[in-house]
């Protein structure tokens, strides 16, 4: 669907920002916000264009800038945290070469840290996309990612 | 309907699915196909069974066996061993399950022993999608009770009131009072907003909730509308919530074709419609008046108050906010009264709570039990103890802006008023356990790590204080920290309390002042320069 047909499904009412937000995000293929979508919400819902970056830039699940193919989210909280999330965050970093909020050259993996995801009961875990993925160790970081080159 | 001699149970949630819960169901069905027995056996997806980490789970009807970390090649066995011969499995890992409301009965393993459950009582028993199902088992006869007998608004809040309901969210805050405070506020038009942005590190009882019973949730909401006088409902989901926004919308849409929603509910003339709306990933969010702001459209930043959601909530109109949990109490307590509730927890916190229990702990998951069960219950018997033999050395309670308690209060009992005797709060429920090796420093600096990026940047006080806590800390896992700088880390998170427009700059105290005071130790000693905690 373009960003206009998106845009129209919703009634002009200041409340639906975030829902457009979020459709026009997923329906983007690098998942993130342009400017010209948040102009085109500004637009449909008489809002400073301002208004509309301050309310994207606001909330982490909204990107700004061109995200890879699997957007990688290592939960940073402290249940993971104690069970190792940041040898996990080190692994990630080394085999992709990145640092947290980049993407890689082939545009395949971006790195992000994320509040609790709530799967705590397998920790340390993180989500590729929609999906969770638990009891992380540097060997199952490696198999993940091997799993979706291949599938890319 | 046909009848099934044997239902298997399937339970999803966001730890089976990783660990490859639908390939198991699709082999079982087709296997089950295979040799005929489809029409005799009925395979089921459940919400959680709330035992986490121990792989895909089957539980077998009538027999209550409880098969665990099941893998395809075990199907095979399973189902020519019990579901043909009845024969439980002994070479798969099992136990024989039992949760009953309002029963004690002893149990063998961690997790599945002596709960007592109210919110989570269908959760994993039905099929959440499947509208007949819940109905057939008891879903909405709190608000038919209160439809059909004509019970008016003010004796439904008035029997709120009697049981003695807290919120769950944290605060704690009397339910019924709520309720009552919203009705009387002047203004035709009011709203029910069911607070789902669970977002406080170590918490996700509110989406098995969502994710297990979803119309609990629906029924919980319309009679909080009848009570207060509210046409409108909207539930507050996280946005990283995937399968719960799912669940609860197709809930909605079923009820709304049933007429349990919308205009004239079973044709009473009660009117009430509800709508979700979704997060996108602000930990403030979970704060009323940030949730609200965030719900109009805006950035999440928190309101000053008063004036209170009550009076001046969404579009400043009349807005009940409730958490998840405190709704889900709501239909039962109207369908059995306020004295049934009472018999569970405690004269001043009544009813039962959901834990989830996490960390160094030999069975992590979510239990729900009485109010007032003691911390010691809670970790050792139903968290099966600290892992691998080591030594109990703190549990951090309430979340991020929880308390760390030591041993020396193992045997205190979770429920608001005696934690709070004891400085400490029960908060989301979460309870997070460290052994003999973890660095309290380090577990605070992830805590003060994640408040400095939490920080909505509205106040300075939190916006500046989160940071200037993160630095002090860190001169301790350098090394560097003195007496007087942990001293001046307490002084400045009072000083947060003081000024902080919102509890988020405000709870900082609870976590670095139970740190400092229970386990100064672990700032000073120079055993542990790096400050890591062993894997």
């Amino acid at each position: 669907m373009t960003p206009q047909k998106i845009i129209q499904q919703y009634d002009p009412l200041p409340e639906n920002l975030l829902s457009i937000l979020h459709d026009l995000q997923d329906a983007n293929q690098r998942h993130y916000l342009t400017e010209q979508d948040l102009q085109l919400a500004a637009g449909h819902l008489r809002l400073p264009f301002s208004f509309v970056q301050g309310v994207a830039t606001f909330y982490t699940m909204f990107s700004l800038t061109p995200r890879g193919k699997f957007i990688i989210r290592i939960c940073e909280s402290p249940p993971c945290h104690l069970l190792g999330s940041t040898t996990i965050a080190q692994e990630l970093m080394k085999l992709l070469s990145i640092q947290f909020g980049e993407t890689t050259g082939d545009e395949l993996f971006t790195l992000e840290m994320s509040s609790c995801l709530g799967v705590c009961g397998v920790a340390p875990a993180m989500m590729v996309n929609d999906e969770v993925y638990g009891n992380l160790t540097p060997q199952r970081i490696r198999e993940i990612l091997e799993e979706k080159r291949r599938g890319a | 309907m046909s009848i099934f001699r044997t239902h298997v149970l399937i339970p999803v949630d966001q730890n089976t699915v990783q660990a490859g819960v639908f390939e198991v169901k699709r082999h079982l069905e087709n296997q089950l196909q295979a040799r005929k027995l489809d029409q005799e056996i009925k395979v089921l997806e459940t919400g959680t069974l709330g035992v986490v980490g121990q792989g895909v789970i089957l539980v077998v009807f009538p027999e209550r066996v409880c098969y665990t970390r099941v893998k395809v090649e075990d199907l095979p066995r399973i189902v020519e061993e019990h579901l043909v011969k009845g024969r439980v499995v002994r070479s798969v890992e099992h136990f024989t399950l039992d949760i009953k409301p309002g029963v004690r009965e002893p149990y063998q393993l961690g997790l599945a022993r002596e709960q007592k459950r109210i919110v989570l009582d269908k959760a994993w028993k039905i099929d959440p999608e499947n509208l007949e199902e819940v109905l057939a088992s008891g879903g909405y006869r709190g608000l038919e009770k209160i439809l059909s007998s004509r019970l008016s608004p003010p004796a439904v809040i008035e029997e709120v009131k009697k049981s003695g309901l807290r919120g769950r969210g944290g605060a704690g805050f009397p339910t019924g009072m709520k309720w009552e405070f919203t009705r009387k506020a002047p203004g035709e038009e009011k709203y029910v907003i069911c607070n789902a942005d669970e977002g406080e590190p170590g918490t996700f009882k509110d989406r098995l909730i969502l994710e297990g019973d979803p119309h609990k949730l629906i029924e919980g909401m319309q009679i909080a509308g009848y009570a207060i006088g509210s046409q409108k409902g909207y539930i507050y989901i996280r946005g990283e919530y995937d399968l719960s926004i799912r669940r609860m919308q197709k809930a909605i849409d079923q009820a709304r074709e049933s007429n349990l929603l919308g205009k004239n509910i079973l044709e009473t003339g009660f009117s009430f419609d509800l709508e979700i709306k979704k997060g996108a990933g602000a930990y403030i969010c979970g704060e009323e008046t940030a949730l609200i702001e965030s719900l109009e459209g805006k950035r999440g930043n928190p309101r000053l108050k008063p004036p209170y959601p009550v009076t001046h909530g969404l579009w400043q109109k009349p807005t009940l906010v409730n958490n998840v949990e405190t709704l889900a109490n709501v239909p039962e307590i109207l369908f059995h009264g306020s004295d049934w509730f009472r018999k569970f927890g405690t004269e001043k916190c009544p009813g039962t709570k959901v834990f989830t229990i996490l960390g160094h702990v030999e069975t992590p998951g979510l239990i729900e039990v009485e109010m007032g069960t003691p911390l010691r219950e809670i970790v050792f018997s139903f968290g099966g103890g600290v892992r691998g033999g080591k030594r109990f050395k703190a549990a951090l309670l309430g979340g991020a802006a929880g308390v760390f308690l030591s041993e020396a209060l193992l045997d205190v009992r979770m429920d608001f008023e005696s934690l709070k005797d004891n400085k400490a709060v029960l908060g989301s429920g979460a309870v997070l356990v460290m052994d003999e090796d973890a660095s309290i420093l380090d577990m605070l600096l992830s805590i003060l790590k994640f408040f400095a990026h939490e920080s909505c940047g509205q106040c300075t006080p939190c916006r500046v204080g989160t940071h200037q806590l993160l630095d002090l800390a860190d001169q301790f896992r350098q090394g560097r920290g003195s007496e007087a700088d942990l001293e001046r880390m307490v002084n400045m998170s009072q000083a947060m309390v003081a000024t902080s427009l919102c509890p988020l700059g405000q709870s900082l105290i609870m976590p670095v002042k139970s740190a400092v005071d229970n386990f100064r130790g672990d700032f000073l000693k120079n055993g542990n320069p790096a400050g890591k905690t062993p894997g």
